[in-house]
């Protein structure tokens, strides 16, 4: 390993344990995000995008989630490169928070109803940065401001259901980054708001990077997004990364069937779509787990004998990568 | 603020007067007439019309009830025919053990009930949890007297630790009184605190999974910081109602208990008074229950507004 990139995640495999027996939602992923750089983890409900970022966390619902195998490499502040699976939790507990940190989904339900917004921003401030409870207070105050919140002075002491959800995703970027964080995990952040407070969340996060040269890793569904923010995109079907590219590669040059799919389903792109094809046969939502060959086989359209029966590889690990046999073709 | 208070207060008021209507028809509706009762069978018609005029039995029954709603909204319960004394000081003499009596068994079954009910649920399923749910379930079903009876036996003959039964020699001092409710109130802290593991456990779980505590775990703070500052902290409202309610229940006499322990407490003072169809009492006695039933109703409602912010009247 040449530069290690700040987070490299190795061929992870996530099992659940379920009423139905074990299931495996993330099979073998691997992608990396280096300092300063957003990638994009793209993939439609089911595709194991979530829990590829809560194991990364080590955040996966106990005791029914566990990594079951690959690496999580994680380079510290110190420079050292630390494997999160394997690290013990007192340990990983000193890098949430601090060196990683998380937005989710719900900013209406991701904050303590009970806790003041400033409670909650210096609580972790104490922890990590060691400073006293007047000087956390004065922190989280700085973040509000930070995070363009207006009388941050007074805000601090306003419990979460006396904000809107805009305000709240702001609260809940204010407390992500109230300690510096190197990599910053945002789990569909913006999917819960209107558009006019999506734009204004994504500019937020966009800057507070710029400025801070934080490494984000962006998960999310909606590729107008991604064209927004991603440096790099990782699309993910069925637990499986099908493509890796640099967000020009993956938006001009799709190589993947699937990740065309995805693009084809774009507004802009649906208007003048030359032939019409439709490439996603099949409702998403429940992905059928393929024992044989392309995970994507049973709704690609373009499907030949040998994507049932082949064995499907990612074709290399590098900056471009794809999980398809006939993509040379298809693309001819 | 003070409009919210004030309003509480009113439909209070209107809870209580009609406490009082339930209490006053259903007394009458007992059968038996009171004077004959008192004056037993030697007793002359005559003499009977007599004592119905001097209680004012004679009159129309709502003409009666007017009356008696008079007396009780100035303070007055009325004059207790065995005991021969005011109703309001009868009640008095009694409210010491079972005032105590209830709040020491209210913090046995809280201290007990709460930390069975976190560890339950933050361990759900491991044999801890096992454990503390069958002891909670047993618990539950344990008659309060047989447990009761089992304690005076282990530790007050066997091993002398404690008094056998009572509330010692009129005037003992304080701490001697107290000593009389140690059994008693364990027996009844342990049979309460079963409902207080299972409220806390069934509503920490609740929101253990909730995403809040999720974002508490990804700030790095502790398990034990996550579950008694973010999880616990929200899941206070149901187990305050639950220990609330408890204690509410073990004002109104611990009926069984006091019996078991013979200590002179309400609950004994409304037995003997049902024995010996002592109407006044019985009236009082549960005019005064229902007022501190009322009064822990609205305590309980301003401590939720202190444990959720999102709480307000």
């Amino acid at each position: 390993m040449d530069t290690p990139h700040l987070l490299s995640i190795k061929g992870l495999e996530v099992r659940f344990r379920t009423e139905d027996g074990e299931v495996t939602p993330v099979r073998g992923v691997t992608l990396s995000v280096a300092a300063g750089e957003t990638v994009a983890l793209v993939g439609e409900s089911g595709s194991g995008k979530s829990v590829t970022s809560l194991a990364t966390m080590g955040l996966l619902p106990r005791p029914a989630g566990r990594v079951s195998g690959g690496q999580i490499l994680f380079r510290r502040r110190s420079g050292e490169v630390t494997d999160l699976v394997t690290l013990p939790l007192p340990e990983l507990r000193k890098l949430r928070g601090s060196e990683i940190a998380m937005i989710f989904q719900e900013p209406m339900t991701s904050l303590n109803p009970v806790l003041t917004v400033g409670e909650q921003i210096a609580e972790s401030v104490r922890l990590h940065m060691g400073i006293g409870h007047g000087a956390a207070l004065r922190r989280a105050e700085e973040m509000l401001g930070l995070v363009e919140i207006p009388n941050a002075r007074d805000r601090i002491h306003e419990y979460p259901h006396q904000m809107s959800g805009g305000m709240r995703q702001r609260v809940m970027i204010a407390l992500a980054m109230s300690c510096n964080p190197a990599l910053l995990i945002a789990d569909e952040p913006t999917t819960a708001l209107d558009v006019t407070i999506q734009a204004q969340i994504l500019a937020l996060i966009a800057r507070l990077q710029r400025d801070l040269g934080m490494g984000v890793l962006f998960i999310t569904h909606n590729l107008g997004v991604v064209a927004e923010v991603a440096d790099r995109v990782t699309v993910m079907y069925a637990g499986q990364v099908v493509e890796t590219g640099s967000v020009k590669d993956i938006f001009q040059a799709p190589r993947h069937p699937y990740t065309s799919a995805l693009l084809n389903c774009l507004p802009a792109r649906a208007r003048h779509r030359e032939d019409g094809r439709r490439v996603v046969q099949s409702i998403p939502g429940s992905v059928e787990f393929v024992k044989e060959g392309c995970s994507f086989a049973p709704r690609c359209t373009l499907a030949a004998d040998i994507c049932r029966t082949g064995a499907v590889t990612l074709d290399d690990e590098t900056e471009r990568s794809v999980r398809c046999l006939r993509w040379r073709e298809v693309l001819a | 603020m003070w409009l919210k208070l004030g309003q509480r207060l009113v439909s209070l008021m209107i809870v209580m007067f009609l406490v009082a209507t339930m209490v006053f028809f259903l007394t009458r509706l007992a059968p038996g007439d009171p004077a004959a009762l008192m004056l037993g069978d030697q007793a002359t018609a005559e003499d009977i019309a007599q004592l119905r005029q001097v209680y004012g039995l004679d009159k129309p029954i709502l003409v009666q009830f007017v009356l008696w709603l008079k007396e009780i909204a100035s303070g007055n319960l009325g004059h207790s025919i065995f005991l021969q004394r005011p109703v309001i000081q009868a009640i008095a003499e009694r409210a010491e053990p079972t005032f105590f009596l209830a709040l020491f068994s209210v913090t046995i079954a809280a201290l007990v009930g709460i930390p069975a009910g976190i560890v339950s649920a933050v361990w759900r399923g491991r044999p801890v949890d096992q454990i503390v749910s069958g002891l909670a379930m047993l618990a539950a079903n344990i008659p309060s007297f047989w447990l009761g009876l089992i304690f005076i036996q282990l530790f007050a003959v066997r091993l002398g630790w404690f008094p056998v039964a009572g509330y010692g020699e009129p005037g003992a001092p304080f701490v001697e009184r107290l000593a009389h409710l140690a059994l008693p109130a364990t027996v009844l802290g342990i049979v309460n605190s079963a409902l207080i593991v299972r409220f806390t456990r069934a509503s920490l779980l609740d929101v253990l999974s909730d995403d809040y505590v999720r974002t508490a775990r990804s700030k790095g703070l502790s398990e034990a910081r996550v579950v008694l500052r973010h999880a616990f902290g929200n899941a206070l409202v149901p187990i305050v109602t639950v220990v609330a309610l408890t204690a509410a229940l073990l004002v109104g006499g611990a009926i069984v208990t006091e019996t078991v322990f013979g200590l002179p407490g309400i609950g004994n003072l409304v037995v003997s008074a049902v024995l010996r169809r002592d109407y006044p009492v019985i009236q009082g006695a549960l005019i005064v229950v229902a007022a501190v039933y009322v009064l822990i109703n609205l305590l309980t409602d301003i401590i939720y507004t202190l444990a959720d912010p999102r709480v307000r009247y």
